[in-house]
């Protein structure tokens, strides 16, 4: 599929709860010189630890018809989120490794005159902008150096399962460091950098206070090390961290996601980053 | 009332049967259950649930909180040395729970979003202005937006069972 287009999958939190997520991603992706379509039509990815939970079926079918909208674009599919970058990601693979399930989901996507030929590719925008766009092109677009100190959180299914996705690291990641490295930016070690932010896996709908034991312990960490703020690539884990610390006082570290981050060091204005939509004031 | 735990030998054939191929792979050396943050603080352990799956301990696993407690990070995957496909199997065995009626109210209600919208989460006037005031579309081009592809998500759920799955809309 051609390289400088992409289909843009918006998924639910980005656009519905942070929307500065999606117009920041729009703006750094078009200064990049990429085409995004749009997937008209789309809907949820669908949510890995919700739906795929409740009926893997339904799960497989859904994700197969946002895809076949980014395969009618002739387009490969961008993400800007975890979770559907997992679930599109898995789907994909899952259909394209077994004939006979794609004829099956067909099946189903025939009904409302759909089909899936399993040709698009699920990419993630911090992998996009690490392996294809690259450090040199990158920072000819920072205008602004930033020199925060910043934690930073992967989220689980960026890279994992390392097996499929072959991104980077399982123990000892990467990537997400060095893109925030770039803009001058200082990404912070700390201790447990790799745990999960208890949003997923349907944790947050069924057991919000459960899943905060995870961001807290994560919080304090990060706390420990001073961050000034933490930067994620996943708007679930995003609004676990900043609408979390509305249970969790006395932290106050906001949350910024990469493509935020990014828009910022580009000179976006800040009115293009969303940033009212946050909980926890970002201050610049 | 007794304690004695009755196995279902089919059990763990179902969940082979269904995709879960490496349930029969796991020695029970416990790598997993020391990679898991959910276990970290309860007394939730990954080991435990994969030997219960194994032994066929349907009755035990099925209504359990236990198989909920996990949030898909793949910790305990990328460590497992026997290749065990933990989450994939924790999610089988997850929708056989759900098939059994086992659905948390908070899921159902996610569940009834999907069906209503296309999206686990509704759009709110607030958030709308806020589209708008950054010269985005008040509402995403997606199934929030468009009825005939809203129509479309519906009919799909429709079809796989989804939404008597969770107790229709
Ligand atoms: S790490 Fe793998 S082999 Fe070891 S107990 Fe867990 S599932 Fe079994
Ligand atoms: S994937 Fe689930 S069981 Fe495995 S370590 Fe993570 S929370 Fe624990």
């Amino acid at each position: 599929m051609a390289a400088d287009k992409f289909a843009l999958f918006l998924g639910c939190v980005a656009p519905l709860r942070y929307p500065g997520i999606e117009k920041a991603t729009r703006e750094l992706f078009k200064a990049l010189g990429y085409d995004l379509r749009e997937m008209t039509g789309a809907g949820c990815c669908p949510a890995p630890g919700v739906v795929r939970s409740f009926d893997q079926a339904t799960w497989l079918a859904l994700a197969a018809r946002n895809l076949a909208i980014a395969e009618k674009q002739g387009c490969d599919v961008l993400t800007i989120c975890n979770g559907c970058f997992g679930s599109l990601y898995e789907a994909n693979h899952m259909l394209q490794e077994d004939p006979a399930l794609l004829k099956k989901v067909n099946a189903i996507l025939a009904e409302v005159g759909m089909k899936y030929e399993g040709k698009v590719r699920v990419r993630h925008f911090a992998d996009v902008l690490f392996n294809d766009v690259g450090i040199e092109k990158m920072k000819q677009k920072f205008t602004r150096p930033l020199d925060y100190k910043v934690a930073v959180h992967y989220g689980c299914h960026f890279t994992r399962p390392t097996k499929l996705k072959h991104l980077d690291d399982p123990e000892r990641p990467h990537i997400l460091d060095e893109l925030v490295e770039w803009t001058g930016a200082k990404s912070l070690p700390y201790a447990d950098k790799n745990m999960c932010c208890g949003a997923g896996g349907g944790v947050r709908s069924r057991d919000g206070k459960f899943a905060l034991t995870f961001t807290e312990a994560k919080l304090k960490n990060m706390k420990a090390v001073n961050a000034q703020f933490i930067i994620d690539v996943c708007p679930f884990c995003h609004l676990q961290f900043d609408r979390g610390q509305k249970d969790l006082p006395g932290y106050d570290i906001p949350v910024i996601h990469l493509a935020q981050l990014y828009g910022l060091a580009m000179g976006l204005p800040e009115s293009s980053l969303g940033l009212e939509a946050h909980e926890i004031k970002v201050t610049l | 009332m007794s304690n004695v735990k009755i196995p279902d030998p089919d059990f763990a054939k179902s969940i082979i049967d269904a995709g879960g191929k490496t349930l029969d792979l796991c020695y029970q050396c416990g790598t997993c259950t020391g990679s898991c943050p959910s276990g970290r603080t309860t007394a939730f352990r990954t080991r435990q649930l994969i030997r219960k799956a194994q032994l066929g301990l349907k009755d035990d696993i099925l209504p359990s909180e236990d198989l909920w407690m996990c949030t898909t990070c793949y910790s305990c995957v990328e460590r497992c040395p026997r290749d065990v496909e933990i989450v994939d199997i924790i999610i089988l065995m997850r929708n056989m729970a759900v098939q059994k009626g086992y659905l948390a109210e908070e899921h159902r209600k996610v569940g009834r979003s999907l069906l209503k919208i296309g999206h686990t989460v509704p759009a709110s006037d607030k958030l709308k202005q806020l589209r708008v005031s950054m010269g985005l579309t008040a509402d995403p081009p997606t199934t929030i937006a468009d009825p005939k592809a809203m129509a479309d998500f519906r009919k799909i759920m429709e079809k796989t069972g989804f939404e008597k799955l969770i107790g229709g809309a």
